[in-house]
Formats: C-alpha cells, structure tokens, sequence
C-alpha cells in the first residue's frame, strides 16, 4: 500500500463511529492501485484497522467486487438475470463467449478483458447491457456488445 | 456513460422534474421550490412531522411495505447516543431499477426526505448506502451532498436553525445481493460480512455500530418532502385508502417500451402494461412478476388486479418493488424457473442451513427438469421446498427465494409436467438459457 492510499484512508475513519466502518471504502481504494488485492495489501489493511488479517480476508471473499487475483485491463459483464435474459443476455454472452474465446469468468490470454455474467444491475429497463469496468452500455444487441468489447484497449 | 432511461415516461410529482438537467443541482432544485419542505418541517415540533408522516399512510418503498411514521416512532426519544439514519440505494432485487433513476436525476429530493427525518427522529447522521454497481449514481449523491455542504445547508446547524446538526455520507457496498437486507447493510457498514442479525434486537435499539438507526428506502424518503409541503390530506388522496401516494413502477421483460411510470398506487395492472406498449411483437401475455423476482407471479388472467399491496396479498403475491417482468406466450416457466433459483442460490450468505441448502437444491431440481432429466418425484420436492424455508430463517431471503419457486408451480405446473412428460423443454421459441 502506497503512503498516498494510506492518508486517502486515514481521511476517511472520521466518517464512521468506529473505524472499521471504513473498511470497504479503504479496500477500494486499496485495489485500485493494481486492479486487486493480494497478501501484502491485506496485511497493510489489517494492521491499518487493527484487525486480524483473516478479518479482511473474509470481507475481500464475501463481496463480488473485490478480487485477491490478477484481473484483465478490463472487466465485461453481462446481467443475466430475468429481465435481460428475457430479452437475449444469454445468447448475447454466448456470443461474446465465442469472439474472445474465453467463458464467463475467464480472462483473454492478452489480459485484456476479463469476461464474466452478473446478477440484476438494475438495467432492467434497457436489457439486454454490459457493464464495461464502472460503466453501463444498455439497450444493446450482439454486435454492438462486441463492438464495445473490441474498442477496449 | 449517460443513462438510457433518464426518467419516467409518466411522471407525477415524484418525478415531475426528472427531465430537467438543472432539477440534479441544488439552484435547479431550489429553483422548482426545493428545500422548502425542510424549512417548513424546522417550523414544527419533530413529534408533529413524524405524526405528519404516519397519518399520511406512507409505507416503505423497499419492499416490504411497512409504515414509515410508525417506523420513525420506534426511533428512542431519550438517550444521550448519536442517531443514525440509512438510506437503503441497495436496489439489486431483479427487476428493479428506479432507486437509480433518484440518485441520478433527483438527488436533492431524497437528501431533503433524509433531512426531514432526521429532524423528525433527532437523528445527527445519515449514510446513503449505494450498491458498488452503482458508480455513476452514487457520484451523483456525492455531488449533490457536497454542494448542500458548500451552501452551509448541512454539517453544524442546518438551515440556520441552531443545533440541528446532520452529516451525510454515501457508503458503497461491493457487490452482494444481500446487503440490502437492512441488517445485513448495517454489518455491511461497519466493514464486514453482509450477514443479516438476528433480530430484536431492531435496528431502532440497536443498528449502526450498535447505535439507534432507522433504515428507509430512498424512495421512501424522497415522498417526504411532498407530504410536509402539499400535506396529509393532499397525499391521502393519491392511490388506495391504505397505500397513499405514487410510487415509480418499473416494467421491464417483453413488452413493447420498457421504462419508468410514476403512478398511484392501486393503478390497475393493466393500465401499467399499457404504458409500456403492451406485450411486445403483438403476442399474448403468459404471466407477469408484480414487484421484484422475489415476488409470485401473476397469471394473466389477474390483469384487472389493481397494483398495491392490499390487492396483491388477495392473490398471493406482494407489491414489493413495483418493478415488474412480463413474460409473453413463448416463455418457458421452468427456464424462469432456473434463472431465478440460480440467482438466490449464488447470493445465499450461507448462515442458514435450509436456506444455503435450500436454494440450491431448488436450483438443482428446476435445471434438471428443463433439461429434460426430470422425474413426477422431483416435482413434489420442489412443491415441499418452499414451506421448508419460509419463516424459517435469520432473515427473509429465504423467503423472497421460495416464494417465485411457490408462485411459478401453483400457476404454471403444467409447464413443468411437459417437461418431464417429454423429457425435454416444449417450449423451442421460449429465450435462451
Ligand atoms: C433479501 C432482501 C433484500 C432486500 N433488498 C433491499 C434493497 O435492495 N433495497 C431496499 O430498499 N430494501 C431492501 N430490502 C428491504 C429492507 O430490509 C428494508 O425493509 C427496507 O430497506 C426498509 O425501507 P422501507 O421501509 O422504506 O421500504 C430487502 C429485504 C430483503 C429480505
Ligand atoms: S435466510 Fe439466507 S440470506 Fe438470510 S441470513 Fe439465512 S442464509 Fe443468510
Ligand atoms: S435483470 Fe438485468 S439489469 Fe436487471
């Protein structure tokens, strides 16, 4: 953990009655540093927050967001749940299953996309969509998906 | 990335001004009268805003439907801790998609509801939990908190009136269904485990951080404001003698327009479809989702049902969210069946047997019936399944995951007795799994 993330996080105890509160925001700015989480950052949080490091490990494996593992340059997902796969998510993942040549929770071998299917992300309204890293595409057919997919650097 | 649906197709006064760029900042918003609501609240006695708020009948918009006055009286009176109020942005049932709509275009809206309540409640803090999806319109929250800081509206003595201290925070949650479960939010808040608690305690004796806490959905708190300004007896008048007011109804699955409709609740469910443009393609309808996965299906037979809980409980199902799934001719049930036990299978927190258990065997059985390897046993463990974890569990999850399972087999049995029949889907035209 870099000096800068530490006073980032030290910044933010006084938002919350007890420290750890803190604890989620400081992972996310944790993991920004190198797109995850490994051993020694979760051993900085602990010592941080004065936590036994098995503490954040349970917090890092519960969530879906955080990762302990090497990720691509980018994160695809697609929603799967019912209102998009009413409205072909599914034969929309296939797709883009195939033209990266990777399944659903697989990264390419250039490391840059890590594909992967997640739960409503309330776009329900404007299935099927694709969440690009923090950004929604909705309202999308195949080959705007893969075209997407394909202007990721 | 701007959003696709910016607002309502049929606004009310909710969303009235949702359109407009300008409605997102604090002169845009003060400009359409905002904040007038929370100085005239300053002007009353606390005990009197939070009775204001019972009598107008205002009940949660999160989903379960509980009164939201009766709710803040549960608030203790004399303690010397901090109060805490959370506005639940949670917004992951499926289906739903209007809690978004708030934080993006009407942001002030809801802080003012959450100012108003902490008047009423005595409450000196507030998070707005966001879930992590949510980047953009948690942003927007942030943007709008800091503008009301800059205008010296919140912090020491809002809105000059001398002791009435409140500080806002949005907190991000990071991708767990549960977490919206308002105790598995509160663990979530203090940097742990989503694991909903038991309860009593409730959250009123002891929430946050073991503190005094209320915990609202954000769209109940952005009603507020309209109560106090236009009064009881106007909001009374909207919708169904016990479910008052508006509510933003989302309709998404095969119909023709999908979106957003600000509408009073107890709006016939017909209606509401007809907003949307109907069933899409011209077909027919086979069943609608009234609020949330988590809630029954309605065969279509129920169209004239009208949309609030009171109805809705006569045939077995719940409002919830208000955000509803169509489903055409076409659609195979027991491939709705299997995305939606999918779904409370992965997002189980696991501390309970019948439901870690539960959920998956449900899954299990619903995949194997559509992919044709079913058996007549299998359907009566799938008809016992949902009486084994409704009420039977920390939180109510389980519930909210056999209560579609429930729903789908008592209208659409036939569906899965095909399947097992033909030892395979019948239903060649129904949306890929
Ligand atoms: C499994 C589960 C998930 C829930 N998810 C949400 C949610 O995402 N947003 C929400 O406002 N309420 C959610 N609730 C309801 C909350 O527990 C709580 O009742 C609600 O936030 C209270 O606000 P209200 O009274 O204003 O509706 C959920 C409940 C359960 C059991
Ligand atoms: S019912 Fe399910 S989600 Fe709720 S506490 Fe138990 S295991 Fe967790
Ligand atoms: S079902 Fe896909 S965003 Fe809601």
């Amino acid at each position: 953990m870099t000096p800068e993330t530490r006073k980032k996080i030290e910044t933010l105890f006084e938002r919350y009655p007890r420290k750890r509160g803190a604890l989620l925001p400081a992972i996310y700015l944790t993991q920004a540093e190198k797109g995850y989480v490994d051993r020694e950052a979760a051993q900085d949080l602990a010592e941080l927050f004065e936590i036994p490091p098995v503490a954040v490990w349970e917090v890092l494996s519960f969530y879906n967001m955080f990762y302990t593992e090497p990720q691509g340059r980018h994160h695809v997902y697609v929603c799967t749940n019912l209102s998009c796969s009413l409205r072909g998510a599914r034969t929309m993942l296939k797709s883009l299953e195939a033209h990266l040549g990777v399944k659903a929770g697989q990264t390419t071998s250039d490391g840059r996309v890590t594909l992967g299917h997640e739960e409503c992300l309330g776009s329900c309204g404007t299935a099927p969509m694709l969440r690009v890293n923090s950004d929604y595409h909705e309202n999308l057919d195949t080959d705007e998906a893969k075209r997407i997919v394909d202007s990721l650097e | 990335m701007t959003p696709v649906i910016t607002t309502p197709y049929v606004t009310n006064y909710l969303t009235e001004h949702f359109a407009d760029d300008g409605y997102r900042t604090l002169k845009g918003y003060e400009a359409k009268g905002g904040y007038q609501a929370i100085r005239k609240a300053l002007r009353m006695e606390p005990d009197d805003v939070a009775a204001a708020v019972k009598e107008s009948g205002l009940r949660g918009r999160g989903g379960a439907g509980f009164s939201c006055g009766l709710k803040w009286s549960f608030m203790p009176k004399e303690t010397d801790q901090m109060k805490v109020l959370i506005a639940n942005a949670d917004e992951s049932e499926p289906g739903s998609f209007k809690d978004r709509i708030i934080l993006e275009r009407g942001p002030h809206v809801m802080l003012e509801g959450i100012l108003i309540a902490a008047w009423a409640t005595g409450s000196s803090r507030a998070y707005i939990y966001v879930r992590g999806e949510y980047a953009h319109p948690a942003d927007c929250a942030e943007r709008a908190i800091e503008e009301l800081y800059r205008a010296g509206y919140l912090g020491r003595n809002c809105f000059g009136k001398k002791g009435f201290d409140v500080d806002i925070y949005v907190h991000r949650g990071a991708g767990a269904y549960i977490c919206g479960e308002e105790t598995g939010l509160l663990e979530s808040l203090e940097g742990k485990k989503g694991q909903p608690r038991k309860k009593p305690p409730f959250p009123a004796q002891y929430g946050a951080f073991g503190l005094p806490s209320t915990v609202n959905n954000i769209e109940t708190f952005a009603h507020v404001p309209f109560i106090i300004d236009r009064g009881v007896d106007w909001f009374r008048g909207i919708g169904t003698e016990k479910s008052t007011g508006t509510t933003i109804f989302g309709v998404s699955g095969h119909v023709e327009r999908p979106g957003l409709f600000e509408l009073p609740l107890g709006t016939p469910l017909r209606e509401i479809l007809g907003h949307a443009g109907g069933v899409r393609h011209g077909r027919a309808l086979k069943g609608v989702i009234p609020g949330g996965v988590s809630m029954p299906i309605l065969p279509a037979s129920d169209l004239d049902v009208p949309m609030a809980d009171e109805f809705l409980a006569e045939r077995g199902t719940h409002l919830g969210t208000g955000g509803m799934v169509v489903m055409d001719e076409t659609t195979c049930m027991v491939r709705v069946a299997c995305v939606v036990s999918y779904f409370f299978r992965d997002e189980s927190c696991g501390q309970c047997t019948q439901c870690r258990e539960g959920t998956g065997w449900m899954n299990r059985i619903c995949q194997r019936i559509e992919e044709g390897r079913g058996v007549p046993a299998d359907l009566e463990v799938l008809g016992d399944l949902p009486g084994m974890l409704e009420g039977q569990t920390i939180c109510a999850f389980a519930d909210a995951a056999a209560w579609p399972i429930g729903g789908l087999l008592r209208h659409f049995r036939d569906d899965f007795e095909a399947h097992i029949r033909e030892r395979k889907c019948p239903f060649p035209e129904s949306f890929e799994l």
